[in-house]
């Protein structure tokens, strides 16, 4: 991935919003934003964000490539989308920023130990795999992502919300063996392959 | 044959031994109370929520949602979606209105799918579960089901996010929802109708990656909850629920709090208040036991 990158990079030398335009989720959209800040205002976890949304768009019409795609910020989006109802010129705001996590994410980007990077990628793997999100396996990745023995901390952590989910049947064990699955799983997972092959082979023709 | 029916697609976390189980539960004897019929879409696959961004990327997202919609309309031919996630119904709404917008998008959908031998003609409504039973039924039908009205419980309507913005219930505003305040004194219950975190988000999937910047926010839903008076909390989304009731205990932890707030589904609320058990209101799937409505059901 980082041959695509140097691509863009030769590509877009001069031009980072047109590479946003061409190439993230909604990025048409940027050049739109007036400044006005709202976005930043209503956000909820807004204090955690080095570059607000607002920043953001201000820092990709001045070019600032690798601070706005090496970001932490965007992965701080929770999806409540108070941004985009709240935006008086109506910008998906919410899909622009997970429009910039995944292509930075697809250019190697992403800062490292970034932990909703990791979440959100291991939520996708696991989707992938049966069609449906099996929350066990889900879990328990996401417990040991940081190795053996903090896993077994946070798994202790958590020990009393897994007995009532489990007490309650909100959680099963047996999902651990198999799962819940799509029928055709050929057919689902032949169809994402061709999806992610035409998206790939639209941006790989772009930094050509 | 029912009154009304429905394309249904129920999503993960709805199933056996998954975290809203007790939400489809509910949500089937409320439905039986009303005489709707959900015909599950068959082989329904995941949204990927408002996740699954970081691996998928726009096409790939939008095409599991085609898939859903294709595969409804197909085997459930003019009848609406129902999602009762509302991640869910975001995703697929989002994705029929994207691919409804962009022709290129469709064309490159309609390719993947063909994969699978599906083909989309995205022309089907699709409506959370809340919107069909306000927008379609109505307060006054759903009122007049009522058995076992829930009197003497005050209960804070918890809306969130996904439900309300950037879609939303018909009528309803962004900043002050009131729809689940209509339906909690439908049943019979009181209501909170200036709830101030009732549209404050809890965190989403970040509750996972991020908990302690999430458990911040839930604990701003909940004390606000007690500073009403309420005696339970009430969300139409599975993350809501979930956020706001299982970490009850590590934000008492965290913030020296002694938070034991219930937090039910609205169609835990209606299957109780349409005289239905405790065990068809899937009363037993709460971690924190609402007792008013465990009393209630058993009268």
């Amino acid at each position: 991935m980082g041959d695509l990158n140097q691509a863009m990079i030769e590509k877009y030398r001069t031009n980072f919003l047109k590479e946003v335009e061409a190439n993230v989720e909604e990025g048409e959209w940027v050049k739109m934003c007036m400044q006005c800040g709202v976005c930043s205002g209503s956000c909820p976890l807004g204090k955690f964000w080095d570059h607000p949304p607002q920043e953001l768009f201000m820092m990709i019409r001045a070019g600032k490539r690798d601070e706005v795609l090496s970001s932490d910020s965007m992965w701080m989006c929770t999806s409540c989308y108070n941004c985009v109802v709240r935006c008086p010129r109506e910008l998906p705001i919410t899909h622009i920023m997970h429009g910039l996590a995944h292509y930075a994410k697809r250019l190697g980007l992403v800062p490292e130990s970034q932990p909703t990077a990791a979440f959100a990628q291991m939520f996708w793997d696991n989707l992938m795999q049966k069609g449906r999100v099996n929350e066990l396996k889900l879990g328990l990745k996401l417990y040991f992502m940081n190795g053996f023995g903090d896993g077994i901390k946070v798994a202790l952590k958590h020990q009393k919300i897994g007995m009532g989910m489990l007490k309650t049947g909100r959680m099963s064990p047996m999902e651990a063996f198999g799962g819940h699955a799509v029928k055709d799983l050929k057919g689902f997972q032949s169809m994402i392959k061709k999806a992610q092959e035409l998206e790939d082979q639209r941006i790989a023709e772009h930094g050509a | 044959m029912a009154t009304r029916q429905y394309s249904f697609y129920p999503g993960c976390s709805s199933q056996k031994g998954a975290s809203s189980s007790n939400y489809l539960t509910s949500v089937q004897a409320m439905c039986e109370e009303l005489d709707i019929q959900l015909n599950d879409i068959p082989d329904w696959n995941c949204c990927a929520a408002s996740i699954g961004y970081a691996g998928g990327g726009e096409l790939p997202r939008l095409t599991l949602s085609a898939r859903n919609i294709a595969l409804s309309e197909e085997h459930n031919p003019g009848q609406e979606i129902v999602a009762t996630c509302a991640a869910c119904w975001l995703s697929t709404r989002e994705a029929a209105e994207r691919l409804h917008e962009d022709q290129s998008l469709l064309a490159e959908a309609n390719q993947a799918l063909a994969e699978a031998g599906l083909k989309l003609k995205n022309e089907t409504p699709i409506k959370h579960m809340v919107e069909a039973l306000i927008e379609d039924i109505g307060y006054d039908a759903l009122g007049a089901k009522v058995k076992k009205p829930l009197e003497g419980i005050k209960i804070a309507g918890y809306v969130g996010c996904q439900t309300n913005r950037p879609f939303g219930i018909d009528g309803e505003s962004y900043e002050n929802p009131r729809y689940l305040d209509k339906l909690v004194e439908t049943m019979g219950a009181d209501s909170v109708p200036d709830y101030e975190k009732k549209v404050q988000c809890c965190g989403g999937a970040l509750a996972f990656s991020e908990p302690e910047k999430s458990q911040e926010m839930v604990k701003g839903i909940i004390e606000a909850a007690y500073d009403h008076g309420a005696d339970m909390i009430v969300t139409p989304c599975p993350v809501c629920q979930m956020n706001v009731e299982v970490y009850q205990d590590q934000i008492n932890q965290t913030y020296g709090t002694k938070f034991k707030m219930p937090v039910v589904y609205y169609s835990t609320l209606m299957a109780v208040a349409y005289g239905r058990s405790a065990k068809d209101a899937a009363l037993n799937g709460q971690v924190i036991p609402a007792k008013k409505l465990e009393a209630i059901a058993a009268k």
